[in-house]
């Protein structure tokens, strides 16, 4: 790293693949430096936004206001469920990925869509369970431990049904493009993205499911 | 490309590893919960946050592919932030709403107490 910033001025923003010239095979991971970076800081900006949710949870979870406590309320054989869902879908991710990796498009697209399914899977078991909280009357209102729950783990659903939204546009750029320069960018965005939510999920059954039901 | 394409992506063995080290970090943590093989409720805890904490290590390394050296640091850089911030936040506001609520006397102890006058 070092001979390289002698020789080269300090420059703020990306014009080319900055590792071009310099032989690029010494250090791995350099494809794509501004976007690659940028989303990733985008994602630590995220990472704080469920942080702070995290936060709420860990301070109101206790307060149930004479309403249902989480070992009224969770079944937490359904949570493993969902919770191999998301893991599932995260090694079929990786697999597309490997496929990218080999220029095989069709591999890309079917483990990409195994993916999906997997994704549609967890959203509807959470759909399911909060349509059933809803339905014994655990709404979002009934007390600040519910309120708390429902923001953060419907924040992490949301986030989920936005990467589903954005697979199945990938789908369609994939089919349409091939495996463009662009599109390889695009599938390792949301590469990170969605295995940063598996990550976040750990979090929420730990925190949320596991720690709620056992105290 | 292609020669760049390999080192960040991992491997697919890197991806097996990651994926059998979650699910063995998933399902203890759920035994514990639900086999309730420990008497102690801090104990079972404490395995449930360390083994959680295990497994998104094992995730940052194996699926995220965070490494000292990518993008010059800068990912390790960001992420050693957001770590930072995270810990002031939720220590912080834990440490000082337990303190809160330690302090004033729940609303349905009042209740009691109004109750239980002669």
């Amino acid at each position: 790293m070092a001979d390289t910033s002698v020789k080269d001025p300090v420059e703020f923003f990306v014009t080319e693949d900055p590792h071009h010239h310099d032989g690029g095979d010494h250090e791995e991971h350099h494809h794509e430096t501004g976007t690659m970076l940028g989303f990733w800081i985008y994602l630590m900006s995220d990472c704080l936004i469920f942080g702070i949710l995290f936060a709420t949870y860990a301070v109101l979870g206790q307060n149930y206001a004479a309403g249902p406590a989480p070992s009224d309320l969770f079944e937490l054989d359904m949570i493993l469920v969902s919770t191999f869902m998301l893991l599932f879908s995260s090694i079929t991710y990786g697999f597309a990925v490997l496929r990218m990796d080999r220029n095989d498009l069709k591999g890309t697209l079917v483990w990409l869509m195994v993916t999906g399914g997997f994704g549609l899977a967890f959203l509807y078991l959470e759909y399911a369970e909060f349509s059933h909280l809803i339905h014994l009357g655990a709404t979002p209102q009934a007390s600040a431990f519910l309120s708390s729950f429902f923001f953060l783990v419907g924040t992490h659903g949301m986030h989920v049904l936005g990467g589903s939204i954005w697979l199945v546009v990938l789908l369609i750029q994939l089919s349409q493009r091939g495996l463009t320069h662009e599109n390889k960018r695009r599938v390792m965005c949301l590469s990170l993205f969605w295995h940063f939510l598996d990550l976040i999920w750990i979090g929420v059954f730990s925190l949320v499911y596991l720690t709620g039901v056992l105290l | 490309m292609s020669d760049h394409a390999k080192g960040g992506h991992g491997s697919l063995k890197s991806y097996v590893v990651g994926f059998v080290l979650s699910v063995i970090l998933t399902v203890i943590p759920f035994w514990v919960v639900m086999g309730e093989p420990f008497d102690s409720k801090g104990l079972a805890v404490a395995v449930i946050f360390i083994l959680g904490g295990t497994q998104m290590m094992v995730h940052i390394h194996y699926f995220l592919h965070v490494t000292i050296k990518a993008e010059e640091g800068w990912q390790a850089m960001s992420i050693g932030l957001t770590i930072l911030l995270l810990v002031i936040i939720m220590s912080g506001s834990i440490w000082v709403m337990f303190n809160l609520q330690e302090n004033m006397m729940p609303a349905h102890e009042q209740i009691e107490r109004v109750r239980n006058l002669p």
